[in-house]
C-alpha cells in the first residue's frame, strides 16, 4: 500500500508558491481591466452601423474564440519579442496574450448587455440630446454592465483557472511554480494534488459569492 | 522583422534529417487532436447526460453528489486536471494498478488525455443538460407521471428528447471546445496540433513561425467551423415543428 503523504514539501514551498498565486491574480486582474476595457469598445464596434468596424471587430471576435488558448499563448510568446526587436519573456507576454485573448470573450458578454437594452432607452438618451457617446457613457452601458455582472464575473473565474495555462511557455504561475517544485524536490503528489485544491477552494467561494451576487440582483429586478 | 524571410511553402519542406516532411507533422497532429477531441467528446456526451439527469431527481442524495460532481470538475483548471490524472492518480491507486498505468498502459497520454478532457467537458455537459430539463414546463413531468410512466420512462420518453433538442445550441459551443481544449493535453506529452506546431517553431524552423502558426490556426478554425455546420445540422433534423422555432437556422 501506499506511504502517507509527506506535506512538508508543500508547506516548505509555500513562499514560492504564493509568488505564484500573486502572479496568477495580477496577470487575471490585469487581462479582467484591460479585456473589459477592450471588449467594451469591441462590442460597439460590432453593434455600430458602420459595416466595415462591424465587420472587423466581428472577425476579431470570431478568430479568438475558435482557436485555442494555448495557440493563442504561443502565438504571442513567439510574436512578440519578434515585433519588439527583443526577448520579452513568458511573464511579460502573457499579460498582452490575455488582455487581447479575453477582450473577445468579455465583448459578447457586454454586446448581449447591450442588447438587452429597450430600444426605448436609446430613443430617450438622444431626446435629451446626448450625443453617441454621452449616449453610452450616461444611459446604456451603465444599465449594460449591471444586467451582466454575473457573467463578467463567472468569465473573470474562468480567466482565473486559464492562467494555469501559461506554464506550458514556462511563466511562473501558482500552477507553475507549483510543478517547478514538484520537479525539483520530485514530489510531483503532494504538489499538483495541493495546488489542485487551493484552485479548487478559491474558484468554488467565488462562484458561491457570484451566485449569491445573482440573486440579490434577480431579487431588486 | 525587418528581415524576416517569409516562406509559405515551409510545410512542404523536408525535416532536416530525417526524411519526413513537416506538413506530415502536421497532419500527424491533426489525427491526435481530432481522435482525442471526438472521443472526449463521446465520454462527456454520455457522462454529462447522467449527470445533469441526476442533478434534477427527486432525491436530494443523488442530486447532491452530482452537484459536488460538477463543482468538483469545474473548479479546478483542465491543465491541472490532467497532471491530477497523469501525475497523481497511479501514485494514490493500490501498488499493481499504479504500475500498471505508469507501465504498460497502452498509448498513455491519448487514453489520459481522453478520459481527463471528457469528464472535465461532462461537468459542463450536465450543467447544459440539467439547464434543459429545468426549462421544460413543469407539465410535461406530470403528463408523463399520469399517462403511468415510471419516473424513469418519463424521462427517457418526455423530458430528455425534448431537453436535449432545446440546449443544441450550447452544447454546440461545448463541442468546439472540446477541440479547443484538446490543445491542453499537450502538456502530457500528447503530440496533437499545437505539440507539433510547438515543435516544429521551436526546435526544427525557428526561422518560420509566422507562417506554421498561422496555418495550423488556419486549421483549427476550420474545425471549429466544421462543428458549428455539423451542429447546425443536427439541429435542423431535430427540431420539433411549432415547438422550437429559432431553431437551425
Amino acid at each position: 500500500m501506499m506511504q502517507p503523504l509527506d506535506w512538508s514539501v508543500f508547506f516548505n514551498a509555500r513562499d514560492f508558491l504564493l509568488q505564484g498565486f500573486m502572479y496568477s491574480l495580477s496577470l487575471t486582474a490585469f487581462a479582467t481591466a484591460v479585456g473589459i476595457v477592450l471588449g467594451t469598445l469591441l462590442a460597439m464596434a460590432r453593434l455600430s452601423g458602420i459595416q466595415p468596424l462591424a465587420t472587423i471587430a466581428a472577425a476579431y471576435v470570431n478568430l479568438f474564440r475558435s482557436v485555442p488558448l494555448l495557440l493563442v499563448i504561443f502565438w504571442f510568446y513567439i510574436l512578440v519579442p519578434l515585433l519588439a526587436g527583443v526577448p520579452v519573456g513568458a511573464d511579460k507576454s502573457a499579460y498582452i496574450t490575455f488582455a487581447i485573448f479575453e477582450a473577445a470573450y468579455f465583448c459578447e458578454i457586454i454586446r448581449a448587455g447591450i442588447q438587452s437594452i429597450p430600444k426605448g432607452q436609446v430613443a430617450a438618451g438622444q431626446a435629451m440630446g446626448f450625443n453617441y457617446w454621452q449616449n453610452m457613457r450616461f444611459v446604456i452601458l451603465p444599465q449594460a454592465f449591471r444586467n451582466v455582472v454575473p457573467l463578467l464575473l463567472t468569465q473573470v473565474i474562468i480567466l482565473f483557472q486559464d492562467t494555469s495555462l501559461v506554464y506550458v511557455v514556462g511563466a511562473t504561475d501558482l500552477f507553475g511554480a507549483a510543478s517547478k517544485v514538484a520537479n525539483r524536490d520530485n514530489a510531483p503528489v503532494v504538489m499538483y494534488a495541493g495546488i489542485a485544491v487551493v484552485y479548487l477552494v478559491v474558484s468554488f467561494s467565488l462562484s458561491r459569492a457570484v451566485k449569491a451576487l445573482h440573486t440579490r440582483i434577480a431579487i431588486i429586478r | 522583422m525587418g528581415n524576416y524571410q517569409w516562406n509559405w511553402g515551409i510545410l512542404f519542406e523536408e525535416v532536416y534529417g530525417t526524411g519526413e516532411f513537416y506538413y506530415q507533422w502536421v497532419l500527424n497532429g491533426l489525427g491526435w487532436t481530432v481522435a482525442v477531441a471526438l472521443s472526449a467528446w463521446v465520454i462527456a456526451l454520455l457522462v454529462g447526460s447522467l449527470i445533469g439527469t441526476l442533478r434534477t431527481l427527486p432525491n436530494k442524495w443523488i442530486a447532491g453528489l452530482a452537484t459536488a460532481y460538477v463543482e468538483l470538475f469545474r473548479n479546478i483548471p483542465l491543465i491541472v486536471q490532467l497532471f491530477l490524472w497523469f501525475f497523481v492518480l497511479p501514485e494514490l491507486l493500490p501498488e499493481a494498478a499504479g504500475m500498471w498505468m505508469k507501465q504498460q498502459m497502452p498509448l498513455p497520454e491519448f487514453f489520459t488525455a481522453m478520459v481527463g478532457l471528457g469528464l472535465f467537458t461532462a461537468a459542463r455537459v450536465a450543467e447544459q443538460v440539467r439547464t434543459g430539463i429545468l426549462t421544460l414546463p413543469r407539465g410535461q413531468r406530470y403528463a408523463g407521471l399520469a399517462l403511468g410512466f415510471t419516473l424513469a420512462q418519463t424521462y427517457r420518453y418526455v423530458l430528455l428528447p425534448m431537453a436535449f433538442r432545446v440546449i443544441i445550441p450550447p452544447l454546440t459551443s461545448e463541442f468546439m471546445n472540446v477541440f479547443k481544449n484538446s490543445a491542453v493535453a499537450l502538456a502530457i506529452g500528447l503530440t496533437e496540433l499545437t505539440f507539433q506546431m510547438r515543435q516544429i517553431t521551436g526546435e526544427y524552423a525557428p526561422a518560420n513561425p509566422i507562417e506554421v502558426m498561422s496555418i495550423v490556426s488556419v486549421i483549427y478554425l476550420i474545425l471549429a467551423f466544421s462543428v458549428n455546420r455539423l451542429m447546425a445540422w443536427v439541429e435542423r433534423k431535430a427540431r420539433v415543428p411549432g415547438f422550437i422555432s429559432a431553431g437551425g437556422k
